[in-house]
Order: structure tokens, then C-alpha cells, then sequence
């Protein structure tokens, strides 16, 4: 989404303030030694000023991923990541090496922010172009953190919130996505620079969208990303990941870890919109975004729900699951996952039903365009214990053109007689009578398939913030031009 | 000027040839009927007119307002006046009816160098509208034509004629499908249309439409070629013999 004029406003202000205060010297223009070791873990917790056991985590995580393999299971193809060729943490760019003004930045990329509506100023921000009052979301969020700090709300890096609220952060991390879990997410456990962290305290509604757009700085969002989001007792959350506007990266590979914890009767709604750079026609240069989301609904009646728009990167390997819990919980996915040209997804998710009377419910918008390939992945699995589960799923792909792929690889594990899972898919193409028809109204060829597409998707897009609706909205259209004819 | 004028029209569709030689032209005002049997090339020539991909034009010239419009494409025909209202309206699950003519709408305003409509003014004139083809409120909320009877379809049609005010409107069996009173409704609709600016070419297989839009000429189209024009007597005289007399007959 974009800030509003009065955000950049108390982005002005803040950024005044700190020159005046002078607090912008710790910035060290340093980068951890290439390739990863014991030696680059330790530098990062050093660099952070972690506590002991959060460096001692950082290493059982990183002795355990040497034993590890990476996947080969997903419908992907990418040529091998050297781990070693790679630096894991590097301050902030000096404004030198940062482009000195727009012209100095892929028109293309320009192009894109034209058609989505970003301010001029927002823009500079986002191509990381070196301007005086850098939009400083670290600032921004200064602002509304008072505001959150009536209620009890903590909302802050992860790296502070291991400095201030330690405690609460060595309760709930690893504890939905254990360090040994997957190759990815236990790469991002040795090796995580910093990320969000929320907690909200028992029965309090938070009253604003949380988003990160306003908290990290853009340039530097790190290619591992760790979040951890706890709703206590009857609390409620809206949390925004990314950003409409195409973001790049030197970093091809990003490998983020999501937690959610949900207690009893707590409601967290987790959306994303994720517009990685995916490389040009032939795929060259794009980001590999290999993810780890995963959600505990631990309380009785308590809610999550994944809203996911992917529209970028060259790869994306990502599946927001939920770990029905307690009694009566609930667990949602919306999903709508664009490629086009030679990107490639593998992205779905699982439900695991464990508690009594637990409801899922699976949406899952699959578009292809180009040469690309999307696959649709998801589990729904039911424990022995999960009486009355509910699950209903229903995986909807639509292709444009000839050249490109939609699969659907749903596994279902019944291990309770009494639950019932329904399952539904669907593949179509959009059709030359839609197009006509569009067009012979007066849009355009791309309006017309943007109009379609974003009618394929509805039942996802209602489900997104007001905030981000509208952007998405058009991003699906901008994602997909020149995909027809 | 004549608003629209076919001259010598020859068209393919996948290498078929369909049309063989149309001329037909149309001035401002003037509301013209084609009528023939079935797989004549009725539903063609309105394709070719709109500039549907894969209609191809081999010969011959269509001018609208005296320009050649056969290097415009669709959408740039639609925005310069020209409406069809299809044979077989299509679905379009997801997108609620009044977002479709939202769009049609913007984009003619995007061409006109316009900001986009004020949302609760447009809704204003899709009020005035649907109230007189008696479209529901309902019917606006639902994704087009998806789930609409066959003279829902057609009535959706005319509703976004009626907003997009075309200059020169192909209606293509608009009549088939609808009962009495739908027709009268439609009918009604699009007599409203009428003006001195506007022009129609309405495709119908029924001398009853025209009872209720009076046509100024009646043209009879047979495998490809018009074979006959008349007044509006032509139509009536068609409904007693039928095409029988001119399935062998060559270009009038
Ligand atoms: N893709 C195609 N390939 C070959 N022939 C085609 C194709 N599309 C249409 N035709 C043929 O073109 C001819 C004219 O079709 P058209 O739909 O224009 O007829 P029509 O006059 O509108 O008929 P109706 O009264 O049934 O609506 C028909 O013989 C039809 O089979
Ligand atoms: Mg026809």
C-alpha cells in the first residue's frame, strides 16, 4: 500500500529530528565475511547484541542444516544454489552506491510505479535511490507505536524485541516452525537478520492494520526474514506483509520464517502481497523465494487466516499452514498466485486438524501466463482425535495461452471417521469470446484480461485489507500484461 | 455523410470465405433490419463490423463517418461508437455488472483524456437506466451474464447500450429469447435510443420485432450477400413466403 501524504510528512519530521539528535552514527558500513560458518552466525549475534540463547539456537540450527538436503520435491527447476558464494549480513549501503536520482533507474521499473499511483517520493524510496530524508519506516513506526503502546500492543524488529522482551520472544519462537524443520527455515534460524514482531495482550483489538511497509527500510529487508506474531487470550490481529510495488533485491535467494500463535479465542488475519522481481522474459535475475509460514491456533475457538496475492519472483516455494489445535479452531487460506513469462510456483498449504470440531477452509487461485508453471500443493490432514473437523477446499486454475502449466496436488490424511473433507477443482482458460466481449466494450486487451483475471480471483480479493485491495487489484492486471496475443 | 457504409465487403473466417460482396449503407438516424435464414452470415458481418480477431477482410472497405475502420482494433472501434449486442452475451464469472460497465465506461473516458467516473454519479445514471429496461438492482450485483435467464441476457445487452450510448449499434437477435412483455421492454429501450445521431442494424429473424422498432429498410441477407432491400413491408412479406425464393438467387 501506499503512505499517505501525512505519513511522509511525519517521515519528514522524524528524519529532522534525528539529524538533529545525531542519532544516525551506528550505521557501520560492514559485512559479515562471505559464505556461511560458525564464525558469519556469530558476527551476525554480535553485530545484533543478542542474548546467549538466542547465538546458542542460532548454532544448533546451523550444526543441524549441514546434515540437511535441500528439497527436490517441489515442481520447480532451478540451477543449484551455492550457499557459500553469498554474504549473510551487510549493513546498510553507503549513499554512494545507491542510484543519485530516478534517471538513474530502470524505466520499467518506474513505468510499473507510475501505473500503480505511488507518490514521487515513495518511488525514490523504493528504487532505493539516495535522497536526504530517507523514508525511514524505522521512524514511521516511532510514530504509531505510541498509539500501539496505549493498548499494550509490542510491535518492533525481532532484534529489539530480543533486546526488550526476551522473555516472550524465547517462549514463542521455534516453537511453531522448530529450528530442524525444513532445510529453508532452519538456513533462516542460523542466519536471520532481523524480521517483525507483534504481540497483543489478552482481549485487545488492535486498532489499526500492522503493516512492515512502514517499520523496515525497503533497501535493505533482508533475505532472511524471521516474523513472530502472538494474539493472547480473545485478541485480535490485521497484519500487512510487502508491498504492491515491484521490489528488487541483490539477494536471489530469500528464505522468510513465519509464526503465528493464536490462544484462545485470539483471531489473527495474516495477508501478503508479494511482488519480488521475477526476472525478465527469460527468468534472469529474479528472486527464489523459498518460505516458511506457519500458524498455531493453540487456544480453543481461536482463528487464523492466510491471504496470500504472489505476483513475484522468479521462484516461490511457500505454504502457509495451520495447526488446528484447540477445540473448535479455525483455519483459512486465500491464495492467488500469478506466474508469467518463466516464473515457476509451488505453493499451497496445510491443515492440520489435531483438536475436536476444528474448520479449514482452502481457496486457491492458480493464474498462468507465458511459459510459466504453477502448482497448487496442500495437505489436509486429520489426527485421530479431530472429531467433527471440517474441511472444504477448492483450487480454481486459469490459463492464458498454450505454453504454460497449472497442476493441482492435493493430499488428504483421514484418520477420524467423523470429519468430512470436500474437495474441488477447477482449470479454464480465458476464453477469446470473454476477450471479445471485453474488448468490443472498449477495454483494452490487457484491461479486458486484467478485468477477468481480477473476477477469476474475487473470491480471494475480498478477503484482503481495504488498503491493499484496490493495489492488488491492479497489480494483478500489471502482472500479467503483454501475456495475451 | 452516411454514418456507416460496407462497400464490396468479402470476409474469411478460418479461410472459409462468408461474406461475398456486402454493400450496405446507413445514415445518421436511420435504424436498418437484416433478416435470412440461418448460417446466411448475419452474425459475421456484425463480427466483422466490431473487428473480432480471425474475421478476416479480403476485399471490399467498411467506412464509419467516412474513415476506413479496418486497422482499428476492437476496443478502438468500440470507443469510436460502435456497439454489438451479441447473439450470445458471454459470462464473465466474478465481475459484478455494474464493475463491467464501470470499466467500459473509464475506458471511454481514458481515450477522451477524462478522469475516471465519480462512483455515486454512475451509479446515479444506472439507476436512471435499469429503470427503464426494468433491470434489478439485484441483477447490477451479479457477475455479468453469469446464471441470467436467456432474455436476462438479452435485456443486460440493451442496459449497456443504453449507458455506453453508442452511435451506431449492431443489435444481433436481441429479440430471440425474450416473451412478450421482455420484448416490449427491449423494444421500448432501444425506440429510446433513437435520435438523429444514432444509427442501427438490427439482425432478427421475426417480423415482430419490427412491429415495435419500425425499421427504415429491410435488407434480406443470403449466403453471404444481401439479396434483396425494401421498406418494412419487405419483412412482412418474408413472413408469409419465407427465404425460399431467394436461396438461389444471386446479388440483387
Ligand atoms: N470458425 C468458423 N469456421 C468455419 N465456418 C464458420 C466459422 N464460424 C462461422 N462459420 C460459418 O459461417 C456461416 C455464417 O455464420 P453466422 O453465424 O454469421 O450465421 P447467421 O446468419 O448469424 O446465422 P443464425 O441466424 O443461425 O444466427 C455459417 O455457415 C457458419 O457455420
Ligand atoms: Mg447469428
Amino acid at each position: 500500500m501506499v503512505g499517505t501524504a501525512e505519513t511522509l510528512e511525519q517521515v519528514q519530521a522524524l528524519e529532522d529530528r534525528k539529524y538533529k539528535y545525531g542519532f544516525v552514527t551506528d550505521i557501520e558500513m560492514e559485512r559479515a565475511p562471505k559464505g556461511l560458518s560458525e564464525e558469519t552466525i556469530r558476527f551476525i549475534s554480535a553485530k545484533k547484541g543478542e542474548p546467549d540463547w538466542m547465538l546458542e539456537w542460532r548454532l544448533k540450527a546451523y550444526r543441524h542444516w549441514l546434515t540437511m538436503e535441500e528439497p527436490d520435491w517441489a515442481k520447480l527447476g532451478y540451477p543449484p544454489i551455492d550457499y557459500q558464494d553469498a554474504y549473510y549480513y551487510a549493513a546498510p549501503k553507503s549513499k554512494d552506491d545507491k542510484p543519485k536520482s530516478l534517471d538513474e533507474v530502470d524505466p520499467e521499473l518506474l513505468a510499473t510505479y507510475e501505473k500503480l499511483g505511488i507518490p514521487l517520493q515513495e518511488q525514490k524510496w523504493l528504487a532505493g535511490v539516495a535522497v536526504d530524508a530517507v523514508f525511514d519506516s524505522v521512524s514511521v513506526a516511532t510514530t504509531y507505536k505510541k498509539k500501539l503502546e496505549e493498548k499494550g500492543i509490542i510491535f518492533c524488529s525481532i532484534s529489539e524485541a530480543l533486546r526488550d522482551h526476551g522473555d516472550l520472544v524465547r517462549q514463542y519462537i521455534g516453537s511453531v516452525v522448530p529450528y530442524s524443520d525444513n532445510f529453508f527455515a532452519t538456513l533462516n534460524c542460523a542466519v536471520f537478520t532481523d524480521g517483525s514482531f507483534v504481540y497483543i495482550p489478552k482481549g485487545v483489538r488492535c486498532p489499526m492494520e500492522l503493516s512492515t511497509y512502514f517499520r523496515i527500510n525497503a533497501s535493505e529487508t533482508g533475505q532472511f526474514e524471521r516474523t513472530l506474531i502472538i494474539a493472547d487470550e480473545g485478541s485480535y490481529v490485521s497484519y500487512l506483509e510487502g508491498c504492491t510495488a515491484p521490489q528488487r533485491d541483490e539477494n536471489q535467494l530469500h528464505a522468510a520464517v513465519v509464526e503465528l500463535v493464536a490462544l484462545d479465542d485470539a483471531e489473527i488475519k495474516y495477508s501478503t502481497v508479494q511482488n519480488w522481481y521475477p526476472g525478465d522474459e527469460n527468468g534472469v535475475g529474479g528472486i527464489y523465494n523459498f518460505v516458511t509460514k506457519r500458524a498455531a491456533c493453540r487456544g480453543r475457538n481461536s482463528k487464523v487466516a492466510w491471504t496470500q496475492v504472489e505476483t513475484g519472483s522468479a521462484i516461490t516455494w511457500k505454504y502457509p499452514s495451520c495447526i488446528l489445535q484447540g477445540d473448535n479452531s479455525v483455519g483459512e487460506f486465500y491464495s492467488v498466485a500469478i506466474t508469467n513469462n518463466r516464473q515457476q510456483a509451488d505453493t499451497g498449504t496445510k491443515m492440520i486438524h489435531i483438536g475436536k470440531n476444528t474448520r479449514s477452509t482452502i481457496i486457491s487461485k492458480g493464474i498462468s501466463a507465458g511459459r510459466a508453471n504453477n502448482t497448487y500443493r496442500g495437505l489436509v490432514k486429520i489426527m485421530p482425535k479431530a472429531e467433527n473437523a471440517r474441511n472444504y477446499t477448492q483450487c480454481d486454475s486459469l490459463l492464458i495461452g498454450s505454453k504454460c502449466g497449472a497442476h493441482t496436488v492435493p493430499y488428504i490424511e483421514q484418520r477420524n471417521p467423523t470429519a468430512k473433507v470436500e474437495h474441488e477443482a477447477t482449470t479454464a482458460k480465458i476464453s477469446e469470446d470473454q476477450l471479445f466481449y471485453c474488448q468490443q466494450r472498449g477495454l483494452s486487451e490487457e484491461d479486458a484480461v486484467s478485468v477477468i483475471v481480477n473476477g477469476f480471483c474475487k473470491e480471494v480479493m475480498k478477503e484482503l485489507p481495504m488498503e491493499f485491495a484496490v493495489e492488488a487489484q491492479k497489480l494483478i492486471g500489471i502482472s500479467l500484461e503483454g501475456s495475451v496475443g | 455523410m452516411s454514418l456507416i457504409e460496407i462497400k464490396n465487403l468479402h470476409a474469411t473466417v478460418d479461410g472459409n470465405a462468408i461474406l461475398k460482396g456486402i454493400d450496405l449503407t446507413i445514415e445518421p438516424g436511420e435504424v436498418h433490419a437484416i433478416m435470412g435464414p440461418n448460417g446466411s452470415g448475419k452474425s459475421t458481418l456484425s463480427y466483422v463490423i466490431a473487428g473480432r480477431e480471425g474475421y478476416e477482410v479480403t476485399e471490399g472497405d467498411i467506412l464509419f463517418d467516412g474513415k476506413s475502420i479496418l486497422e482499428m482494433e476492437t476496443d478502438e472501434r468500440a470507443i469510436a461508437g460502435i456497439f454489438l449486442a451479441f447473439q450470445y452475451p458471454v459470462e464473465i464469472p466474478g465481475v459484478a455488472n455494474t464493475t463491467f460497465l464501470k470499466a467500459a465506461v473509464n475506458a471511454r473516458r481514458k481515450a477522451a483524456g477524462e478522469a475516471e467516473v465519480d462512483a455515486m454519479q454512475f451509479l446515479k445514471l444506472l439507476r436512471e437506466k435499469t429503470k427503464l429496461l426494468g433491470v434489478t438492482d439485484e441483477m447490477l450485483k451479479r457477475a455479468v451474464n453469469v446464471g441470467f435467464s436467456g432474455g436476462e441476457k438479452k435485456r443486460n445487452e440493451i442496459l449497456q447500450m443504453a449507458v455506453l450510448e453508442p452511435r451506431f449499434a449492431v443489435l444481433d437477435e436481441t429479440d430471440s429469447g425474450l416473451d412478450i412483455d421482455a420484448l416490449r421492454i427491449v423494444a421500448d429501450g432501444v425506440n429510446a435510443l433513437r435520435g438523429p445521431e444514432r444509427s442501427m442494424l438490427v439482425i432478427t429473424h421475426y417480423q415482430r420485432l419490427l412491429d415495435y422498432i419500425v425499421p427504415d429498410k429491410v435488407h434480406v441477407l443470403a449466403k453471404g450477400r444481401i439479396v434483396a432491400s425494401g421498406g418494412k413491408e419487405l419483412a412482412q412479406e418474408l413472413e408469409s413466403t419465407g427465404y425460399a425464393g431467394y436461396a438461389d438467387t444471386e446479388a440483387a
